[in-house]
């Protein structure tokens, strides 16, 4: 193992570059932009040494583990490590977070230099949040960060955002909260249902070390799926995600939706499978209809929106709904097609998030008919729009098409007709995102009532799409590294679950 | 009927003995608040204030130091097995003693003027009359609050550690009428300060006389007042006066579930809250509710305790009563100190839940809750004093808008201190509900099902927390809503209940030990 605490570290960097940003002096407020771009680089840094200190050929559960004992009254313990599938979502935000700093510049003027440095602060605390949540092995720890993370974003939404900001903050806090408390029950129970003493709140020694009722159990799991559902977001409780995404900045709503409802994902796997094998085969029928409902449902309504955030926002319904589908189908395939599109979902989202936010800082307005025709005004905006796009509904060659594929091959193998309906969404998927291409891009060249037409991407920006576009192309075509990575990880998980992949001589019998 | 007399009365009155290094905190508390007495009697007017300001919090910390440094090793039960110092009443009787040192700093306050800030120059007054002017303009203050509350103190003190009714009753009354006067205190808006302590004085003396009541059916039930005989009673009696058990159980708890404000004793906590002084209504809030709590255990887990599956559903439906209505009522609130007090509600129903959960982890969760949620509470009080229009405290809510703008520390602090109360991780709040509320899950169904209107009775909280802070950070300010820089013992105060909120929410092992190893009672 790594003697250096790689996990801690990436965690106490950008909460030091927090501090350093927050006691800048008035003067030199400029300042907290390249200090904050700095401490995410460092991270990012930080967070590459980790993948490659990380075996992936090792048996051990976790990895790069750091355990310290810190409330032995109730079992708590300072437990970090990750599996392929933790690393690959911190190595995620490692990159999307400098990128969202990079992007968000100009949101706050220079001049208000409180402002601006709270800003830029808030951002590094939620990366060492986001961090921590992804790396906690004591379910204790991971639900403190699961609770205190709802504080930045709180912020980074009501005093960011939009003319709805504060509706849209309190929304996402009430939702969260509500969920995390019922999770809260469920944290405490698990303890007793466990091995208890001073360290009963690790995973390790949780994992196939339950003792309780099956009913029990099964409540425990409810519990924790209800917190996960939310966060997600899956229908029925996806109401406060298209009011929080439009609401916050661009930058904000890359790392809510791309980085912070991973959690809920994560947690699915990294809890209710893992902890309640049992109870999630007996939840698995319904998990699986909310999430093909929640595919089409996120595809329809993406359909229908004029708000080009709210769009995006209800994409992300429909694409959380697919990698929840992997996710329960419990199968290799669909398992590493989930954990392969919690990454994925993360680049295309934030590429489609930032590229609008660009959109938008021009035109300002988030209204898909007060655009038309701006490829002929910024044609390198309109063709990163077309790419992300692109990415989002899965065309073959960008990364989503891979995860997606997995996820419903996956799915096929046990559940024909989710797969079946599921598959709707890919065919909506196109309809959601060409059409608004074709009405945000294409047509006759606008008139533009101040007569001076809109700059096309800056070098900065430039420079924050680059890397998005670059994951795209490398995880289209050669998504193996992180296959590599996460695999592992998803075959023990469904060891742990006690399923095996239906026989694949079925598979190819029904593939005549 | 045998058991009315019982066998243990003496031929001949005996001298109790006393340990005295035991009680020696209480004793060290009465003397300071008869010389506090003296003070006001003798000390020349100009001088009384900086006199009990010196003279209470210093009190306090020698009791406090005594009972840290002596006592702890003469736990004994002693006065007659009137009195227990035991493990949990030295934490308690500790705790209240350090909450109250933050208490006194905060009734210290005085922004500038002649006497302490908060209290009216001259009690007797007609509000609004020309006696009260005279009596402003003559420099008069009532620095006669530093004695009552160190008398209020002495009581608490008492009623931790009170190991039979009799005792207990004293203690209640200790500890009550000074808070009354207290209440009635206030320098502004007199009327309602009067109003409240009158409301507080007629409810607390029906509840006064419930417990009293319940404690002599409870006498003619177990032939003593002795918690301990009591207890023994119950498991042993053969059934002759049974009736008498759950009536006496009932009245008694009732005269303590008025003291915590449990629903439905709560009706006076808005108005009283409301109405004190605000140092006040922080010091009633923390420490009363402390010592309450610290009686309810004593009471039910010494004393009633092998009968509680008689009335234990009772006080569930309390519980569960409690935690809804106050956090609901909360949501309805337009004035920072009843908001603040329906919250002291909630946070009532909350402990309870840890109590019903019979364990010793109970009473160390339940401890740990009571030293968490009396620091952030005294703290937030003492920002409440602070924030001024006009220079009367601008306790409507729509007074605090913008104050994060204007005040960036000091709505800082308030917004974490209710952080802590909606019980965000990385605050006191959260492990102390962690504590109370891990034993409640551990007992079984009930415990689940009070531990689940909890949580959720915890969100409906935090939409109030939360949309207070919403109005100090989100919104434009108010013209002339001003924050007043406070002077060093409100300053040092405060300092001490964010730090104890932030320690007990970042690196709680130690206290948790603490009030772990203090579970339990000497018998």
């Amino acid at each position: 193992m790594n003697s250096l605490p790689l996990l801690t570290l990436m965690m106490v960097v950008p909460v030091l570059g927090a501090l350093v940003v927050a006691v800048l002096p008035a003067g030199s407020a400029r300042l907290a932009r390249p200090v904050a771009l700095g401490a995410s680089l460092l991270t990012l840094a930080l967070a590459v040494a980790a993948w490659v200190a990380f075996d992936t050929g090792s048996d051990a559960v976790f990895q790069l583990t750091e355990t310290h004992s810190w409330i032995p009254q109730f079992g708590v313990s300072y437990g970090l490590g990750v599996d392929g599938i933790a690393l690959a979502l911190i190595v995620m935000a490692a990159v999307l977070t400098p990128v969202c700093l990079l992007a968000a510049w100009n949101d706050v003027p220079a001049q208000e230099t409180g402002s601006l440095k709270r800003y830029f602060a808030l951002m590094l605390v939620l990366e060492a949040f986001m961090v921590g949540v992804f790396a906690a092995t004591d379910v204790f720890l991971f639900y403190v960060f699961f609770e205190a993370m709802l504080i930045p974003v709180y912020f980074l939404i009501g005093l960011y955002g939009g003319p709805q900001r504060q509706y849209a903050a309190m929304k996402f806090l009430l939702f969260s909260l509500a969920g995390g408390l019922v999770m809260l029950v469920s944290v405490i129970a698990v303890y007793f249902a466990g091995p208890g003493g001073s360290d009963g709140f690790l995973v390790q020694n949780l994992m196939g070390n339950l003792d309780g009722s099956t009913g029990a159990l099964r409540w425990m799991f409810v519990g924790f799926f209800v917190a996960f559902a939310v966060k997600a977001p899956m229908w029925p409780v996806h109401t406060w995600l298209p009011d929080a995404a439009t609401e916050s900045r661009p930058a904000t709503a890359v790392l809510l939706v791309g980085v912070l409802d991973k959690v809920g994902t994560y947690g699915m796997i990294r809890f209710c499978l893992q902890l309640f094998p049992e109870a999630s085969h007996w939840a698995t029928p319904v998990v699986i209809t909310l999430a093909v409902v929640s595919v089409v449902y996120g595809a329809l309504l993406a359909i229908g929106q004029t708000d080009m955030m709210r769009l995006i926002a209800f994409t992300s319904v429909s694409h959380f709904g697919f990698i929840v589908l992997g996710i329960f189908a419990m199968t290799s395939v669909g398992g590493a097609g989930s954990t392969l599109y919690m990454v994925n979902h993360g680049f295309s989202t934030a590429g489609l998030f930032l590229v609008a936010g660009f959109l938008v800082a021009r035109h300002g307005s988030k209204r898909i008919p007060d655009y038309g025709g701006w490829q002929r005004v910024t044609p390198v905006l309109a063709g990163t729009f077309l790419v992300a796009g692109l990415s989002s509904l899965a065309l073959p060659g960008l990364s989503s098409f891979v995860s997606e594929f997995l996820v419903l091959q996956g799915t096929f193998m046990r559940y024909k007709v989710a797969a079946v309906i599921a598959a709707l969404g890919i065919v909506l998927a196109a309809l959601y995102v060409l059409l608004m291409y074709q009405r945000v891009m294409t047509g006759p060249k606008p008139a533009f009532v101040d007569g001076e037409s809109p700059h096309d991407l800056s070098a900065r920006e430039r420079w924050v799409v680059a890397p998005i576009i670059v994951s795209f192309l490398v995880l289209g075509v050669f998504p193996k590294p992180v296959l590599d990575l996460v695999n592992p990880a998803v075959d023990k998980t469904l060891q742990i679950v006690g399923v095996t992949d239906p026989a694949p001589t079925e598979a190819s019998g029904s593939a005549q | 009927m045998p058991a009315l007399m019982p066998a243990a009365v003496p031929a001949a009155f005996e001298a109790v003995t006393v340990d005295y290094v035991a009680v020696l905190p209480m004793l060290i508390v009465v003397g300071g608040a008869l010389v506090g007495v003296l003070v006001e009697a003798f000390a020349p007017r100009a001088h009384r204030h900086t006199i009990q300001v010196w003279l209470t919090p210093l009190t306090l910390l020698a009791a406090l130091v005594s009972l840290v440094l002596w006592s702890r090793e003469h736990q004994a039960v002693t006065l007659g097995g009137s009195v227990a110092i035991d493990p949990v009443a030295l934490f308690l009787q500790g705790t209240l003693l350090g909450l109250a040192v933050i208490g006194v700093l905060v009734m210290a306050e005085r922004f500038g003027g002649v006497g302490s800030d908060a209290f009216t120059p001259m009690g007797a007054s007609t509000p609004g009359s020309s006696q009260e002017d005279a009596a402003t303009r003559a420099g008069y203050a009532t620095s006669e609050v530093f004695p009552l509350s160190l008398f209020a103190v002495l009581g608490m003190m008492v009623f931790v550690a009170a190991n039979d009714l009799i005792t207990l009753f004293v203690g209640l009354e200790v500890l009550s009428l000074p808070l009354y006067v207290m209440t009635g205190l206030a320098r502004r808006r007199r009327l309602l300060s009067q109003e409240g302590a009158l409301k507080y004085f007629l409810l607390g003396a029906f509840s006064s006389a419930f417990f009293l009541f319940g404690a002599a059916l409870l006498f003619g039930y177990a032939g003593s007042s002795d918690l301990k005989e009591i207890s023994r009673a119950i498991t042993t009696n053969s059934g002759d006066l049974d009736g008498l058990l759950l009536p006496g159980v009932v009245l008694t708890l009732v005269g303590l579930l008025f003291k915590v404000g449990a629903v439905p004793f709560h009706s006076w906590t808005p108005d009283a809250y409301q109405g004190a002084p605000t140092p006040v209504t922080g010091f009633m809030a923390a420490c009363t509710k402390l010592a309450a709590f610290g009686a309810i255990l004593r009471l039910t887990y010494v004393g009633i305790g092998p009968d509680r599956w008689d009335w234990q559903f009772g006080v569930v439906a309390i519980a569960i009563l409690t935690m809804v209505v106050g956090a609901v009522l909360s949501v309805t609130q337009t004035d920072v100190k009843r908001l603040l007090a329906y919250s002291s509600v909630a946070h009532a129903g909350f402990i309870l839940v840890g109590v019903l959960a019979f364990s010793q982890a109970a009473i160390g969760g339940v401890m740990f809750y009571l030293l968490a949620y009396g620091a952030a509470t005294i703290a937030a009080f003492a920002i409440v004093t602070m924030v001024r229009q006009d220079g009367s405290e601008a306790s409507h809510l729509s007074q605090w808008a913008g104050l994060g703008r204007r005040h960036p520390v000091v709505a800082g602090v308030f917004a974490f201190l209710l952080l802590a109360f909606a019980g965000i991780p990385l605050t006191s709040g959260f492990t102390a509900k962690f504590a109370a509320f891990a034993p409640a899950v551990q007992s079984g169904t009930t415990g689940v099902v009070m531990v689940v209107v909890g949580v959720l009775a915890s969100a409906v909280t935090a939409f109030v927390y939360v949309r207070l802070i919403v109005l100090m950070y989100f919104t434009d300010p108010v013209e002339g809503v001003v924050a007043l820089q406070p002077s060093v013992p409100s300053t040092i105060a405060i300092t001490l209940g964010v730090l104890v909120t932030l320690v007990a929410g970042v690196a709680p092992a130690w206290i948790l030990q603490l009030a772990g190893d203090a579970s339990t009672f000497l018998l």
